[in-house]
């Protein structure tokens, strides 16, 4: 074969593959978001174009609780993780201290462990220390594993601060809070707002320390929407879906810009 | 504005001794430059001056105030970084105002000696601009305005040039001297850069394995270097060995005037006369040219001499009569041989 034709067949197998990835990963979720707007509850098609599903949502109490509360419960987690993260991370670059690096080494296990396997470990010790279950309990939960997030993205930001910018500040008369604030956060910023939102998405996302975790009742949006669907489906539940995901996209591509690009300043 | 004294001053890292018992002073309004190879201990020295190292031992006094328990903020410094450190999130105004904000000086005072001092780098229109804007020079600028602004006892420079091109280096040298002197500070800079250390200082000092090992003005350090490391270190030398008798130094196949009590001298190149035939007098060697390199307005003479190698530099006329390469005369005038310790 010669090597333009070899090129060109690459070339086309490189897109169909993908093509097929793509594919994949977002054919469910448009089809989702298709029957979300489709009149017909049991999928018929052909296909009437309908918001009745997104209307139903936004009359029923339970969803729009549960909605509530998943937001402002990742709104809390959002903030704790954040501060208590950058916090982390800007004393791990600045000091040097006896179990640093097994400390940072010990950040990472935490995102690659079972989240089932971490819920089950945080049941059985809420129950042990007394704190038991309930949206406190989900609130640690979360910050829990959110944390490791912010500190990795925001430590990312602070490999490339320059210490000499730390220097220069206290040579001019800063104390170390006015060094942070002033000279460190902002070069830190959109660290710690990637970081944020990848809290936020982590929260706002979860399942399965939620549903471990939170009383019957008060449940959070993915914990409800599980509960529904075991007891049937309905296009409510597409409608719903489909807003879950358009926030978290939007969230993710935020975070993701402000990862990427941050470097440019 | 203030002298600047260290008494004894060690900093250890385990065995190694970044520098060891140093005593200097550094007087008040004077330029002062600190010279030596890497890892000699004058970065540490200016850090430890700062405050941003801690000595193992000894004193730090600016005016008559011991600073080694004051932490950076309180020293009242102002520090030039070699890669300037402008904070990038702040325009060239706010990097020179961020000292006195600090300070909690009043608005007005703040713009008015920002104005002035932006003045005084020539920099007055680029206020607004971003440090990223800026040329190296004029990122110099801003750093010289910034550390100057807030009016500290003590200006410390770290290798303040050596991010430029050496044409801008020379500008940025006179530059520096005039702002220096305008404001009369007393300066302590950071070099590896022997003829920028010679230009720009009134004293320098010059460090070795964490000590000091010789201090004074350039002029005299130049001309009496005292121990051979100084000699090759600031300037070139060709240094000479032999055997002393009385007012001779005997060399292999030569006697050779000695300064007193001395078995090694130094003969700055500049002061090597090369001819074919023998000159009168009694410094002379016998010895090889190996090569004539032209540069310009000067000439080098590299030869060998019982296979130790020399140099002489001249105008380049004066080599004009010399072969190639071949046998030739080396001598110099007796004052011109200085008497060093060995290492």
């Amino acid at each position: 074969m010669k090597p333009r034709t070899r090129s060109r067949v690459t070339g086309i197998l490189g897109r169909v593959y993908l093509g097929a990835i793509l594919l994949f990963l977002y054919a469910p979720i448009l089809v989702m978001a298709a029957m979300s707007f489709n009149a017909s509850e049991f999928y018929q098609l052909p296909f009437t174009f309908s918001t009745e599903w997104y209307e139903r949502v936004w009359r029923n109490d339970l969803i729009l609780n549960a909605a509530a509360r998943s937001v402002w419960i990742a709104v809390v987690v959002t903030v704790v993780a954040t501060v208590l993260g950058t916090a982390a991370s800007v004393a791990l670059w600045r000091y040097d201290f006896r179990g640093k690096r097994a400390l940072q080494v010990l950040l990472f296990p935490p995102i690659a462990i079972p989240w089932l396997i971490t819920g089950t470990a945080m049941l059985i010790f809420f129950f042990g220390v007394g704190i038991g279950r309930g949206t406190p309990a989900v609130i640690i939960g979360h910050v829990a594993l959110a944390l490791p997030y912010v500190i990795v993205v925001v430590t990312a930001r602070l490999a490339t601060f320059d210490r000499t910018l730390e220097e220069a500040a206290r040579s001019l008369g800063a104390r170390p809070w006015m060094v942070t604030r002033a000279v460190m956060l902002p070069w830190i910023a959109p660290g710690v707002i990637a970081g944020a939102l990848f809290a936020f998405a982590v929260s706002f996302d979860q399942f399965v320390i939620s549903y471990f975790l939170s009383e019957p009742g008060d449940s959070t949006l993915p914990v409800l929407i599980y509960t529904a669907i075991r007891k049937g489906f309905t296009p409510e539940i597409n409608a719903i879906s489909t807003i879950i995901i358009a926030v978290s996209m939007v969230v993710m591509l935020i975070a993701a810009r402000f990862t990427k690009f941050g470097g440019e300043r | 504005m203030s002298e600047v004294r260290v008494e004894g001053l060690s900093k250890h890292y385990g065995a190694a001794r970044a520098l060891d018992d140093v005593t200097l002073t550094f007087p008040d309004g004077g330029f002062f430059g600190l010279l030596g190879p890497s890892g000699s201990g004058k970065t540490t020295l200016l850090r430890a001056i700062a405050g941003f190292v801690e000595p193992t031992a000894g004193g730090v006094f600016i005016g008559d105030r011991p600073v080694v328990d004051v932490p950076v903020e309180a020293r009242e410094i102002g520090m030039v970084f070699q890669n300037y450190a402008l904070f990038p999130n702040m325009s060239v105004a706010d990097n020179v105002a961020f000292g006195l904000r600090v300070r909690g000086t009043a608005r007005g005072e703040i713009d008015k000696r920002v104005g002035d001092a932006l003045e005084l780098v020539q920099l007055g229109p680029l206020g607004a601009r971003r440090p990223h804007e800026l040329s190296g020079g004029q990122r110099q600028r801003v750093a010289m305005a910034r550390a100057i602004v807030t009016r500290p006892r003590v200006l410390l420079l770290d290798e303040p040039l050596s991010a430029l091109d050496k044409a801008l280096r020379v500008d940025m040298q006179i530059e520096l001297k005039r702002i220096q002197r305008e404001v009369g500070i007393t300066t302590i800079f950071v070099t590896h850069d022997q003829e920028e250390a010679l230009t720009l200082s009134d004293r320098i000092g010059i460090l070795k394995g964490g000590r000091l090992i010789r201090e004074g003005r350039p002029q005299e350090v130049y001309s009496d270097p005292g121990d051979v490391f100084t000699a090759r270190f600031l300037g070139e030398a060709n240094v000479i060995e032999g055997t002393g008798s009385g007012d001779w130094l005997d060399l292999p196949g030569a006697r050779v005037a000695r300064p007193e009590g001395a078995t090694t001298i130094a003969v700055r190149p500049e002061h090597l006369s090369v001819t074919v035939d023998r000159p009168d007098g009694p410094n002379a060697l016998q010895a090889r040219l190996r090569q004539r390199i032209f540069a310009g307005a000067m000439g080098t003479c590299v030869l060998d001499w019982n296979g130790q190698m020399l140099k002489a530099v001249a105008r380049h006329e004066e080599f004009s009569d010399l072969p190639e390469s071949g046998p030739v005369w080396v001598s110099w005038a007796p004052r011109h041989a200085r008497g060093l310790k060995a290492d």
